[in-house]
């Protein structure tokens, strides 16, 4: 029978965990344990629901509904002083809760403080984009769409910007492999040659750490070289590498296999 | 295989006929050699001015985020050198400190202040490097092979000490494979004693030069409130009227201690961004003055521990591993497996040579990343051309790009 590997997640995890091993978790510190971020929380929550807040590792965390993300970072930058928006991204949790966790990682000069912003969104959904607050998040939404999807709306160019225009499929997804799916392989193929090249060129190799020790024509078989387009059907040519020059090197000695001892005893 | 015709069939893209108007469409780069990486813009041009500018980027996206999630944490560790591939120790560094964060590693004096010291000389190298280039790109031909020399002694430094020039991952999680070598303090002392000079030396070619003037002032002036709203950080942002260095707003390491100043200009072109780049040079050589005082402490103290002491995420020291057969267990189970952070999220700021360097990790307590966002302030530094070109002329867009310092390998990372 076949192992059963989960389809929604695709990358690599751990090939042993104890059954009874329970992560210890980074600890959470209630927001009243720190003034500055105390009173940012509370004039957040006097205007928009706070899901939930505390700090870690020295940065408070709010979680708040989707719906305010516009608003709660322009009460930010306006009356709270976070006057940059660092990073904004997305966490794929489409297969633990069915959409993604976004955060915008907020940064106050003044208070030196940095504060990130929260917020779950169902799988499919947008959201609304801040580009209008921050010019910082034209190119960190377009970025965010590229690799999961997510749209912005409102955003004056929602186009892809690390990958090719017209890519498909979402890179960052849980679902998506690290060597690219299917459309990966032939896309430079189809691209440059057309799709009738396909059976002559095959589809391109992204594992860079694949050694085929048929292929003669490309560059697999590294100490072991044959002249290009060699048939090694059956029994490969005998072809010993001899990398050293005539007469040796400066302070190199060469290493002779018929002078050399074999020592049998490990007790030695 | 068979030679197959290809569809790269030439076309002009460079012009755009049949217009009513008088734009025309540039298309600068991606292969410029200016444009320091694989930067394409396209710009809109009336006569010689820039109407609208538009950069294209992604010619070298690598994935470093995918690969992060299929990678244990010290794997990830080479990986980060190819960012900022001009102080990749910076790099490692603020990889390092995240995951630090994260799991709560004290790291022992001797190694912060080893990496104090590996930091500083890489924001000299990136320095020096963006000057030669700049200066290159403007047709100061002297400067390019006065501050490439200059370079090229830090970095034999550097790879005296880890055996690497340009990617150093010289930085573990928790401390720092290696002391420092005998020569490292006197090379160092040597190189430190000669940049003051070597400073003026630059500046007396530069800072008077009518080219080099009208090439800089007043050119490509980024505002205070553009540089905030576009997330500028390090600095360009300095050169805009933020005295804002996390080294000395929310120090880590061992900066608190060091005595240093943060240059800083209200002007925002590109001369401003010459001067701060110059002056940080000069404050960089004072910290590393006071390293070096600090390791010497550090050696007479008798402080010889250079990684942290945290057997569920470090291995013991290579006596241990080779002598006592748990500590040999553990490295096997790290090396293996890799170390288990506890669950939640960190976010780390550190300040590298171009700016606000963030990694972002979010860890669901497995051995790999469940994800992990590079915050490098390139990204931004190219954004914000979009606004900040149009208006100037063709050849300012070399100098502008010289000045913002973007490196493609944090780009697209």
């Amino acid at each position: 029978m076949r192992a059963y590997t989960p389809k929604d997640d695709v990358q690599k995890r751990a090939y042993y965990t104890d059954r009874y091993y329970v992560s210890p978790q980074v600890p959470k510190s209630p927001v009243e344990s720190d003034e500055v971020f105390n009173a940012d929380l509370e004039a957040i929550k006097a205007k928009f629901e706070v899901l939930d807040a505390y700090i870690q590792v020295e940065q408070m965390v709010v979680f708040i509904k989707p719906e305010d993300n516009y608003k709660v970072l322009e009460l930010m930058r306006d009356e709270l002083e976070y006057t940059q928006l660092s990073e904004l991204s997305a966490i794929d949790f489409l297969a633990q809760r069915g959409g993604f966790e976004i955060f915008y990682q907020m940064l106050s000069m003044n208070k030196r403080k940095r504060i990130r912003v929260k917020m779950f969104i169902e799988n499919g959904a947008s959201v609304n984009s801040v580009e209008k607050l921050f010019r910082s998040a034209d190119w960190s939404e377009r970025e965010m769409f590229d690799m999961f999807g997510i749209e912005a709306n409102g955003h004056p160019f929602m186009k892809r910007i690390l990958m090719p225009y017209d890519w498909q499929g979402f890179p960052l997804l849980k679902t998506y492999p690290l060597q690219g799916d299917e459309f990966a392989a032939w896309y430079e193929v189809d691209k440059i040659f057309g799709k009738e090249a396909r059976d002559v060129i095959g589809p391109e190799l992204r594992d860079t750490a694949k050694v085929d020790r048929y292929d003669s024509e490309r560059f697999a078989r590294l100490g072991h070289e044959v002249p290009k387009g060699t048939k090694i059907t059956g029994n490969e040519p005998k072809n010993e590498q001899n990398y050293q020059e005539d007469g040796g090197v400066f302070l190199i000695k060469k290493f002779d296999k018929k002078d050399s001892v074999v020592i049998d005893d490990p007790q030695r | 295989m068979a030679q197959v015709k290809n569809r790269l069939n030439p076309f002009f893209e460079n012009i755009t006929f049949d217009r009513e108007d008088n734009e025309m469409i540039l298309n600068f780069g991606p292969q410029h050699p200016s444009a320091h990486g694989q930067l394409r813009l396209m710009l809109h041009l009336q006569q010689e001015m820039i109407v609208k500018a538009h950069p294209d980027v992604g010619y070298l996206h690598r994935g470093m985020e995918k690969m992060a999630e299929n990678m244990i944490y010290n794997e990830f560790m080479p990986t980060t050198d190819r960012m900022d591939y001009i102080a990749s120790s910076s790099n490692n560094y603020g990889f390092a400190l995240a995951v630090e964060k994260l799991v709560g590693l004290e790291v022992p004096r001797r190694a912060q202040v080893i990496r104090m010291m590996l930091l500083e000389i890489n924001r000299l190298m990136s320095h020096l490097f963006w000057l030669a280039t700049t200066a290159l790109d403007i047709g100061a031909m002297t400067v390019f092979l006065f501050a490439f020399r200059e370079r090229e002694y830090l970095m034999d430094i550097i790879e005296g000490y880890c055996g690497a020039r340009l990617t150093h991952s010289a930085i573990r999680i928790g401390g720092v494979p290696l002391d420092i070598q005998d020569s490292f303090i006197a090379q160092l002392k040597d190189f430190l004693d000669k940049l003051p000079q070597n400073i003026k030396d630059y500046e007396d070619l530069l800072d008077t030069n009518r080219i080099w003037l009208m090439r800089m002032e007043e050119v490509g002036t980024i505002s205070k409130e553009m540089a905030l709203s576009w997330g500028c950080t390090g600095p360009m942002l300095r050169a805009s009227g933020v005295a804002w260095d996390i080294r000395k707003e929310e120090p880590y390491e061992l900066y608190d201690e060091v005595e240093f100043n943060v240059p800083w200009s209200d002007k925002g072109d590109n001369f401003a961004r010459y001067r701060v780049y110059m002056e940080e040079m000069r404050e960089s050589a004072k910290i590393l003055y006071q390293t070096i005082t600090m390791y010497q402490k550090c050696v007479k103290d008798g402080q010889t521990e250079l990684m942290a002491h945290a057997p569920k995420y470090v291995s013991a020291p290579k006596l241990d591993i080779m002598t006592q057969n748990y500590s040999l267990m553990q490295h096997f189970v790290l090396v293996t497996q890799g170390m288990r952070p506890p669950v939640g999220e960190v976010y780390v700021a550190t300040e590298s040579p171009k700016g606000e360097l963030g990694f972002f990790i979010n860890s669901q307590g497995g051995p790999y990343p469940y994800r992990l966002k590079l915050r490098a302030p390139s990204f931004w530094h190219t954004g914000i051309l979009t606004d900040l070109l149009p208006g100037h002329y063709i050849p300012d867009v070399v100098s502008i790009i010289g000045t913002t310092n973007i490196v493609f390998g944090e780009v697209d990372r």
